[in-house]
């Protein structure tokens, strides 16, 4: 028997807010969003994405992700069917003042990992108190 | 609901579970905590070619040795692994909506296969196993003699 988890990394959660016109499937990934003194990082789960399928946009304060899913061969007579495959789309208002010249991305096993750097104004600065 | 034993699949069934799946959307939107397990994990797409099962699961962010696969006997199939986080130090967390941890899956398969010729790969998160079929599962053509 198999053990129930809660992993539900299930990436296909949502039915994204855009629609397509040729009215495919299209998925909002799940992500983790982190931060650090220095950046913002955003992991997402895009399984059957390949790098070059990624199309990553930073404007005017939104970041937006889309990823296109290489079709996979449909052959033959489908006998159990739990999971559905379409693209993913998702848009992030980014309230941190990033520095977009030097956003960089990589996609490696189906994950999409996003570095935001923060401008340099944004980054905390210690202050060292002197004493008297 | 969908368990990890062989369902009978009908056009009935079909349309029961996609009734099934738009509702867990709707709650997973609405409120839902999005990380309650809606089917077993992974969830897994089967098919039937002519001289195999293909069975196929997304599985982003693990990699070959993040897996094991076995075959027992001839038709049940167990899907074993760990998904791990990897945090920097001194972060602070805005989403956590990925899961992770250790998953077991065993599966009765609808076809008898042959155990020792699986072939598996994990391409960009999507693992595929190629599983061909059992040499009495194959379909044989009896002539009809002519008397």
């Amino acid at each position: 028997m198999a053990e129930k988890t809660d992993l539900a990394t299930k990436s296909p959660a949502v039915p994204a807010g855009t629609e397509t016109t040729y009215g495919g499937n299209q998925f909002v990934p799940r992500v983790d969003i982190i931060e650090t003194d220095k950046q913002l990082i955003v992991h997402a789960d895009l399984p059957g994405v390949t790098p070059e399928n990624v199309d990553l946009r930073y404007e005017r304060g939104e970041l937006v992700l889309h990823g296109r899913v290489t079709p996979r061969p449909r052959a033959g007579t489908l006998l159990m069917g739990e999971y559905e495959v379409g693209d993913f789309h998702r848009a992030f208002q980014v309230h941190e003042s990033i520095d977009a010249s030097k956003i960089e991305a990589e996609c490696k096993n189906g994950v999409l990992t996003v570095y935001l750097p923060k401008e340099e104004a944004a980054q905390p600065k210690k202050v060292t108190v002197k004493a008297s | 609901m969908f368990g990890t034993r062989w369902q009978p699949f009908s056009p009935v069934w079909n349309q029961v579970t996609q009734l099934q799946n738009e509702m867990n959307r709707l709650f997973d939107r609405w409120g839902g905590d999005g990380r309650r397990a809606q089917v077993d994990f992974p969830p897994l797409n089967i098919w039937e070619v002519d001289d195999a099962l293909v069975v196929e699961a997304e599985l982003p962010g693990l990699d070959m040795k993040d897996l094991e696969i076995y075959v027992t006997g001839t038709d049940q199939l167990t899907l074993k692994g760990e998904r791990k986080e990897k945090l920097p130090e001194k972060s602070l967390q805005h989403r956590q909506e990925r899961g992770f941890g250790k998953f077991v899956r065993v599966l009765t398969l609808p076809i008898p296969v042959d155990a020792n010729k699986v072939d598996a790969k994990l391409e960009n998160g999507i693992l595929t196993l190629k599983l061909p079929k059992h040499e009495a599962a194959k379909p044989r053509k009896i002539v009809v003699k002519t008397s």
